[in-house]
C-alpha cells in the first residue's frame, strides 16, 4: 500500500466515529456558540443576530450571579471533603480487616443507586417534623428546623448529599491505586523506622497524586454538572439558594424557553470547565509522579 | 559473639507449618547464607528476623537483645528486598536517606553518611536520578546504599541478585561480599542459588521443608553432605545419588544410597560398565551423562570429551569419594 493509500484508509477507518462525534458533540457546541449571539426565535419571528446582547443581559442578571456563586460554594464544599473521605475510606478498606468486602460494597452503594432515588431518600431525611434528621435532633431537644426550606441551610444540605454520593465513587479509584503500591515499600519504610504517618505522607500520598489529579478533574466537572439532585430536592429554591449553573440553564432553556439566553449561559459553563481542566493539567502535571 | 540467635523458631500459616523448630546462630561480622529450594522457609526466616512477620513459637535475639516481640523499626536491622523496594517518586539521594530522615538524623550527619555510601557504591553521579532511570544493577546499589547508611550492625538480604543478569550477578556477588567484610556487617543472605552460597558464605544453612537440613561452612556442605537432599543440592552439577545395590559396588550394608560427585568419577577402562547418553561441552570441561544398571550417572571430564552417545565406557572412583545415605531417612551414615 502506498503512503497516500494508507492515509486514506486511516481516515476512512476514523470516519464513522468522527461523523458521530461531529454530529452530536462538535456541531451542537458550535451551534450553541452561534445561537448565543442571536435572539430567541418565537412564533413567526425568526432568530435575529443581536451581537453580545445575551451576554450583556447575563451581566445584569442577579440569578445568574447567584447561581455562579452557589456553584462555587458547592464545588468548594464538596470536592475537598469527598476526596479526603475517599482517601480515608480507601486506606481503611485496603487494610486486612474482617468483612472488608462488605465495607467496600457499602461505601460504593451510593454510586450505584439511581440519583433520583437517592435524592428522594435524602428528601425524607431532611423533611421537617418527621424526617430522620428531625427525629434525631428532636431527641436532644433541638428546635424543629426546615433544613431544605431555609436559604441558610439548603445549599449545605445539598452539598452533604453530593459528598455522600461522590466519596464512595472516588474511593474505588484510590483503592485501585493503593493496590498498585507494592507491599514491600511499606515493609522497607517500616524497617527504616518510618512511622505509619510518615510513610503515608512521604510515600503513599505522593504515589496517589496521579489518581488525585484524575479524581479532581472529575470532581470539578461533576460539581458543575450537578442538576438532578437539585431538580428533585429543591428546584433551585428557596429563593434561588440552591440554584446551580446547570440547573439555571435548564430552567432558562426548558422552562422559560429562552433558548438564546440559555445558549449564552451554556458558553459560560463550557469556558469554565475547559479552563479548569486545562489549569489542572498544566499545574498538577508538574508536581505529579508517573511511574 | 553471636549477633543473631534463633532458638526453636516456628511459624504457622493457618494450619500449615512453614518453619519447624529452626535454631541457628550467626557470628558477628560473618555472612550466613540461607539456602534452599522455593518454599523451604528461608525467606520466612528472614522476614521473622526482620520483624515483618511474627513467630508462632521460639525466640529471636539480635546482639544479645531479645527482639521477638519488637516491631521492625526497633530491631536495628537493615534489609535489601528482592524487588529492591525503592520509592519510585524519590530521587536516589532521597531514597538513600529516607530512613535517616524518618529517624530525624541531623542533616550534617545525613550528608556525611550519604557521601560515604555514594562513594563506596559509586553512586555519586546518579544521586539526582529517579529509580526508573537506573539499570537493574544501579537500582541494586541504591538498595544497598539504603542499607549501608542505616549503619545497622545487621543486614538482611532477600535474594538480592535474582533480578540481575548472570554477568552482573557475578560482579555484585563479589562486591557485596567485599562490602560486608569491609564494613564488618553481620549479614543474613537468602538465596536459592547454591553458587552464591558457596562463593560468598562463611556459613551456609541449607533448608528443606521448613527445617534445617545442614548448617556448616561451604566446604563442609560440599565434602560431607549430611543428607541425600544436601548432597543433591550442592555442587554444579550436583552429586549423583543412586541406589547402590543395582550397581554391584561394595557397600557398608545393602539397601543404601550411594553418593558420588561427577568430578570424582574417572571414565576409563576399569570399573562399572555404562553407556554414554549425552555429552555437554562446557568449555573447561565436559559433562557426560551415562546410564549404568538403568540409572543415570553424571561424570565430568576435563576439556572437550571425544565420547559420543552410545559409546560403552567404564566408570571408576576412589573409595574415599563415596558418600553413603540411608534410603529411608536420607541421613548420612
Amino acid at each position: 500500500m502506498t503512503r497516500v493509500n494508507a492515509h486514506v484508509a486511516g481516515w476512512l477507518l476514523l470516519l464513522p466515529a468522527v461523523a458521530f462525534l461531529a454530529l452530536f458533540t462538535h456541531w451542537p457546541a458550535v451551534a450553541t456558540l452561534i445561537d448565543s449571539f442571536h435572539s430567541t426565535p418565537r412564533g413567526r419571528r425568526p432568530a435575529a443576530f443581536v451581537g453580545p446582547d445575551n451576554y450583556a443581559v447575563m451581566i445584569d442578571d442577579p440569578v445568574f450571579w447567584q447561581s455562579v456563586s452557589n456553584n462555587l460554594w458547592f464545588a468548594v464544599g464538596t470536592i475537598p471533603v469527598s476526596i479526603a473521605l475517599a482517601i480515608l475510606m480507601a486506606l481503611w478498606v485496603n487494610d486486612r480487616l474482617a468483612g472488608r468486602t462488605w465495607l467496600r460494597t457499602a461505601y460504593f452503594t451510593p454510586t450505584v443507586l439511581p440519583m433520583i432515588a437517592v435524592a428522594n431518600i435524602w428528601l425524607f431525611f431532611y423533611t421537617p417534623q418527621y424526617g430522620l434528621l428531625e427525629q434525631v435532633t428532636g431527641l436532644f431537644g433541638a428546635p424543629s428546623h426546615n433544613w431544605l426550606g431555609t436559604p441558610d441551610t439548603a445549599l449545605a444540605c445539598v452539598i452533604v448529599v453530593a459528598i455522600w454520593k461522590e466519596a464512595g465513587f472516588f474511593m474505588i479509584f484510590y483503592l485501585a491505586a493503593l493496590q498498585q503500591i507494592p507491599p514491600s515499600l511499606a515493609e522497607a519504610a517500616a524497617l527504616e523506622g518510618a512511622s505509619r504517618g510518615y510513610y503515608l505522607r512521604r510515600i503513599v500520598l505522593p504515589l496517589l497524586m496521579p489518581t488525585t489529579m484524575f479524581v479532581l478533574i472529575n470532581a470539578v466537572i461533576n460539581a458543575f454538572r450537578m442538576v438532578d439532585h437539585i431538580i428533585v430536592m429543591t428546584r433551585g429554591g428557596p429563593d434561588n439558594a440552591t440554584s446551580l449553573l446547570l440547573f439555571y440553564i435548564y430552567e432558562v432553556g426548558f422552562k422559560f424557553w429562552d433558548t438564546a439566553y440559555a445558549a449564552a449561559l451554556t458558553m459560560v459553563l463550557v469556558v469554565v470547565l475547559g479552563a479548569v481542566a486545562l489549569a489542572q493539567y498544566l499545574f498538577l502535571e508538574r508536581r505529579t509522579h508517573y511511574q | 559473639m553471636a549477633a543473631i540467635v534463633l532458638t526453636n523458631v516456628s511459624k504457622d500459616w493457618g494450619e500449615t507449618r512453614v518453619l519447624d523448630e529452626v535454631s541457628f546462630a550467626a557470628e558477628a561480622g560473618s555472612l550466613v547464607v540461607l539456602l534452599g529450594p522455593s518454599g523451604c522457609g528461608k525467606s520466612t526466616t528472614l522476614r521473622l528476623i526482620a520483624g515483618l512477620d511474627q513467630v508462632t513459637a521460639g525466640r529471636i535475639a539480635i546482639d544479645g537483645r531479645d527482639v521477638t516481640g519488637l516491631p521492625p523499626a526497633r530491631r536495628r536491622v537493615a534489609m535489601v528486598f528482592q524487588s529492591y523496594a525503592l520509592f519510585p517518586h524519590l530521587s536516589v539521594r532521597e531514597n538513600i536517606v529516607f530512613g535517616l530522615k524518618a529517624r530525624s538524623v541531623p542533616a550534617a550527619e545525613r550528608e556525611r553518611r550519604l557521601a560515604r555510601a555514594a562513594d563506596v557504591l559509586g553512586l555519586a553521579q546518579l544521586l539526582d536520578r529517579k529509580p526508573s532511570q537506573l539499570s537493574g544493577g544501579q537500582q541494586q546499589r541504591v538498595a544497598l546504599g539504603r542499607a549501608i547508611v542505616a549503619e545497622s550492625p545487621v543486614c538482611l538480604m532477600d535474594e538480592p541478585l535474582s533480578n540481575l543478569d548472570a554477568q552482573l550477578r557475578g560482579e555484585m556477588r563479589r562486591e557485596i561480599r567485599a562490602l560486608q567484610q569491609r564494613l564488618g556487617m553481620t549479614m543474613i543472605y537468602v538465596t536459592h542459588d547454591q553458587v552464591e552460597a558457596m562463593t560468598m558464605a562463611d556459613r551456609v544453612i541449607l533448608m528443606d521443608r521448613g527445617r534445617i537440613a545442614q548448617n556448616g561452612p561451604p566446604e563442609e556442605l560440599y565434602a560431607r553432605p549430611r543428607t541425600a537432599f544436601a548432597a543433591r543440592f550442592i555442587g554444579t552439577p550436583p552429586m549423583n545419588v543412586v541406589p547402590a545395590d543395582p550397581l554391584g559396588v561394595t557397600a557398608p550394608r545393602p539397601g543404601l544410597l550411594l553418593g558420588i560427585r561427577p568430578e570424582a568419577i574417572a571414565i576409563g577402562t576399569e570399573g562399572i560398565p555404562a553407556t554414554v547418553r549425552n555429552v555437554e561441552y562446557l568449555g573447561a570441561d565436559s559433562l557426560i551423562e551415562t546410564e549404568a544398571a538403568g540409572q543415570t550417572i553424571f561424570a565430568k571430564a576435563d576439556g572437550k570429551s571425544e565420547l559420543s552417545p552410545g559409546a560403552a565406557v567404564r566408570l571408576a572412583w576412589a573409595e574415599t569419594d563415596c558418600h553413603w545415605f540411608d534410603t529411608e531417612t536420607g541421613e548420612r551414615l
